[in-house]
């Protein structure tokens, strides 16, 4: 029972991801009909964010420590962060500790910025073009963006860990009433799931309930009538893919500390997350979600020891064997629409 | 008067046969083109030899290619005669005098391994058809250093192997043109086994995961039969995919288990990420069967150490060398590796230096640059000054025996780079095994086999 309590905690949990990414790339192919292969390296810059702050935040200067020696034996050299200087050790030490939480602040703006330059400086010109140009371009472009992340941050994974007051476990199992310490989860990943239920029910409020947003659902069921009728429909679709150049960055930023954040990390989730919005059903908000969370679950109860004595492998297969299943029964995904992808 | 062009002459029926026959009997294979008027594959004719390092410069080890990369240089520097000489001061062979190899001058050229067997056949295929080079090394993975190894032999080639752990390598892989200096899997359970017994007892119920390839495999069942042998029980065991980054859905089997000590057969990035989730998840604060909780990891790295960050305080592992090292060859190595780059080498960097060295020297010692000189020279040869103490190439499998470093994430680092500290040299006698060890491929690949020429 324990067991399959915290599978299903860690499967919301990794679905969180998925759903995150495959809202973010269903809303850019519902707006503006693109394929964005680029979606994984918006995800990895928005955990770069928290990288490039906490870099940011050490900054300092340097002064010799002569009681200390380096690995060359030559005296030591002590950085001393600039915030230090600032804010007093201690107070600058627990900027430096917020580190992440804090970069959600300059990672909404860049990613939006990041975005809105996207789609107009080279994603608009392939509107007209086929689905395999867009893939081409998106995808090509996903890889100069992870080589730059490459050029200046390197190769290895970068250890981006949660303010110490979340970075410890608490007693899921005493809360619900089971034996103590029998469902033992990390406080941030929790905090992960809440943030993008946040993130993920905010969004559709926005589309739901304001004005922006009817807005963008007209266009997006109907652009040329919205355009007819006046409003400007390019202006609120390159918003739209801002917002969701957005949700993958604070995606990625928020996913540092579970894992280190590397260079290639966006790839690892640009693929899955497809699977998911095919799933979920091609332009289709909710499904993207439902799926998100359905394949993040089934991807954790495929690698419980006791499925993997019956099935091996089925831990590497399990997306892929269920999207089959699924487009087998329903080819358009779970909630998808007629009509779309298949003119 | 129009001729049919599918009109078959006695005449041109004799051209082409003579032209197949010509094709098919003379005509060089890919690995024997041009090699006719030498004594042996890309024989240096000039005042020049070229050495081809195959590192990964694109991927996820790209990091650990660059260092590598810079070894090699440092390398090639001191075997012209340039800088300060580094470990050629303290090597206990004295055959190099600084003036290039066999009085010709040393030159490189670089590969992209790409840490894929493919790319990296394919980048020293390159490097030996088009370049000339006349040694391959280098590379960060047992899969690529296999694959390479494979081709080395084909081309008539001397392969120096890079980071290279998988028994396989010097196992049932092995090649008479292949070299490995770096420690292996069996090591590392032969090593780490007795410090994990007088740290955590031998009463311990360890539950191991383990990356989905050669390396891993070879890994677990080192460190599994190493353990079994000093009383601990394993209760578990699984295989995580290479492509992994979340391993919450395994360290959660690891909790329901009643496991108290967590084996990660993990390197690189999925040691970081497996290392990263089972902290997190909050393994190392647990008391289990009345225990302490612990992690293992095998085989450290002090680049991907640095990925994990605080993580890896107080965790066992083992590495192949270590900067921190007080012998006369380690200090020199590092003295000028860290004054020409700004930092201390890694292991990795560490490994190609010495091999780069130790096939300069074979050639000066065999006379010559012919491949089956140099397999003869570095066979059952004993050096020492290269960092590791007294080592010993051993002729049967190629596979270098020396000490092994066990060691643990330190709890105060006083530098980023000081993120590891050693805690027991375990004396080769303790990390030897015979040629035929039933995990290096038992009897029947017992002797690696005649060396090739390449002509």
């Amino acid at each position: 029972m324990e067991a399959i309590i915290l599978q299903i905690m860690n499967g919301l949990d990794k679905g969180s991801a998925y759903a995150l990414i495959a809202l973010g790339l269903t809303l850019i192919f519902g707006t503006l009909g693109v394929v964005n292969f680029a979606h994984g390296a918006l995800f990895m810059i928005g955990a770069f964010c928290a990288v490039t702050l906490n870099k940011i935040l050490n900054l300092g200067y340097v002064t010799i420590d002569p009681t200390q020696t380096d690995f060359l034996g030559n005296p030591l050299k002590v950085k001393i962060p600039y915030v230090y200087n600032i804010f007093g050790e201690n107070i600058g030490n627990i900027i430096i500790d917020w580190s992440v939480p804090l970069a959600i602040l300059i990672t909404i703006p860049i990613m939006v910025i990041i975005g809105v330059i996207m789609e107009r400086g080279l994603i608009r010109h392939f509107y007209k073009r086929p689905h395999a140009d867009q893939i081409l371009v998106t995808f090509g472009l996903a890889i100069v963006l992870q080589e730059i992340i490459k050029y200046f941050y390197g190769a290895n994974p970068i250890p981006t860990p949660a303010p110490e007051a979340f970075s410890g476990t608490f007693d899921f199992g005493k809360m619900i009433g089971l034996k103590a310490h029998s469902i033992i989860y990390p406080y941030w990943r929790m905090i992960y799931f809440i943030f993008a239920a946040v993130i993920i029910t905010a969004i559709f409020v926005f589309l739901k309930f304001t004005t922006f947003g009817m807005v963008v659902r007209a266009g997006m069921v109907d652009r040329e009538t919205v355009e007819i009728l006046g409003i400007n429909i390019d202006k609120r679709f390159t918003i739209m893919f801002g917002i969701a150049a957005a949700v993958a960055g604070l995606a990625g930023l928020m996913y540092a500390p579970i894992i280190s954040p590397n260079y290639h990390m966006g790839m690892d989730f640009l693929v899955i997350s497809f699977v998911v919005v095919v799933v979920g059903g091609m332009g289709s908000l909710p499904g993207a979600v439902l799926a998100g969370f359905l394949l993040g679950m089934l991807e954790s109860f495929a690698s419980m020891s006791v499925v993997l004595n019956i099935l091996p492998g089925l831990n590497q297969i399990i997306v892929y064997l269920v999207a089959i299943i699924i487009l087998l029964v329903r080819p358009r995904g779970l909630m998808g629409r007629k009509g779309v992808m298949e003119d | 008067m129009s001729k049919n062009k599918n009109d078959v002459s006695r005449r041109k029926v004799l051209k082409g046969a003579a032209a197949g026959l010509i094709t098919a009997g003379v005509a060089p294979t890919i690995f024997t083109k041009g090699a006719w008027a030498q004594e042996y594959r890309n024989e240096p004719k000039g005042s020049s030899v070229v050495l081809g390092f195959n590192v990964p410069q694109t991927g996820p080890y790209a990091d650990e290619g660059a260092d590598e990369l810079r070894a090699y240089k440092l390398a090639v520097e001191h075997l012209n005669g340039e800088g300060d000489g580094g470990m050629l001061n303290t090597f206990s062979s004295k055959a190099l005098k600084g003036n290039g190899i066999l009085g010709k001058k040393v030159e490189y050229v670089t590969g992209d391994t790409q840490t894929k067997s493919d790319a990296a056949r394919a980048s020293a295929r390159s490097m030996i058809e088009k370049d000339g080079a006349i040694m391959i090394t280098g590379g960060s993975s047992s899969g690529v250093a296999v694959a390479v190894q494979a081709l080395c032999q084909e081309a008539g080639v001397i392969f120096m192997a890079g980071l290279t752990h998988s028994n396989d390598t010097t196992g049932k892989d092995r090649k008479a043109n292949g070299f490995r200096h770096f420690f292996n899997s069996y090591m590392t359970g032969a090593a780490l086994a007795p410090v994990l017994k007088n740290a955590y007892g031998a009463d311990r119920k360890a539950f191991h995961l383990t990356a989905d390839y050669n390396w891993g495999y070879t890994t677990e069942e080192a460190v599994r039969t190493s353990t079994e042998a000093i009383g601990w029980e394993t209760v578990g065991t699984i295989l995580t995919p290479l492509t992994q980054t979340d391993f919450s859905s395994y360290i959660a089997q690891v909790l329901q288990s009643d496991a108290d000590v967590l084996v990660l057969n993990h390197y690189g990035g999925n040691m970081v990420n497996s290392l990263t989730n089972a902290v997190q998840f909050g393994l190392r604060d647990r008391v289990v069967n009345g225990k302490q909780f612990e992690i293992v990891v095998p085989l450290y790295s002090r680049l991907m150490a640095k990925g994990a960050g605080e993580n890896v305080k107080g965790i066992f592992g083992s590495t192949n060398w270590h900067w921190s090292l007080q012998d006369e060859g380690s200090k020199a190595f590092v003295k000028s590796f860290g004054t020409k780059y700004g930092f201390p080498p890694s292991q990795a960097a560490h490994t190609c230096y010495v091999q780069a060295i130790l096939y300069a020297d074979a050639v000066e010692r065999a006379g010559t640059f012919n491949p089956c000189g140099v397999v003869e020279a570095l066979e059952g040869f004993d050096f020492d000054g290269l960092g590791n103490g007294p080592t010993h190439y051993r002729a049967e499998d190629h596979q270098c025996f020396k000490d092994v470093l066990v060691v643990k994430g330190k709890e105060n680092p006083e530098s980023e780079f000081d993120l590891l500290e050693i805690v027991e040299v375990t004396p080769v006698d303790q990390v030897i095994y015979p040629p035929n060890h039933p995990m290096f491929g038992g009897d029947d690949v017992s002797l690696v086999g005649a060396c090739n020429t390449g002509v």
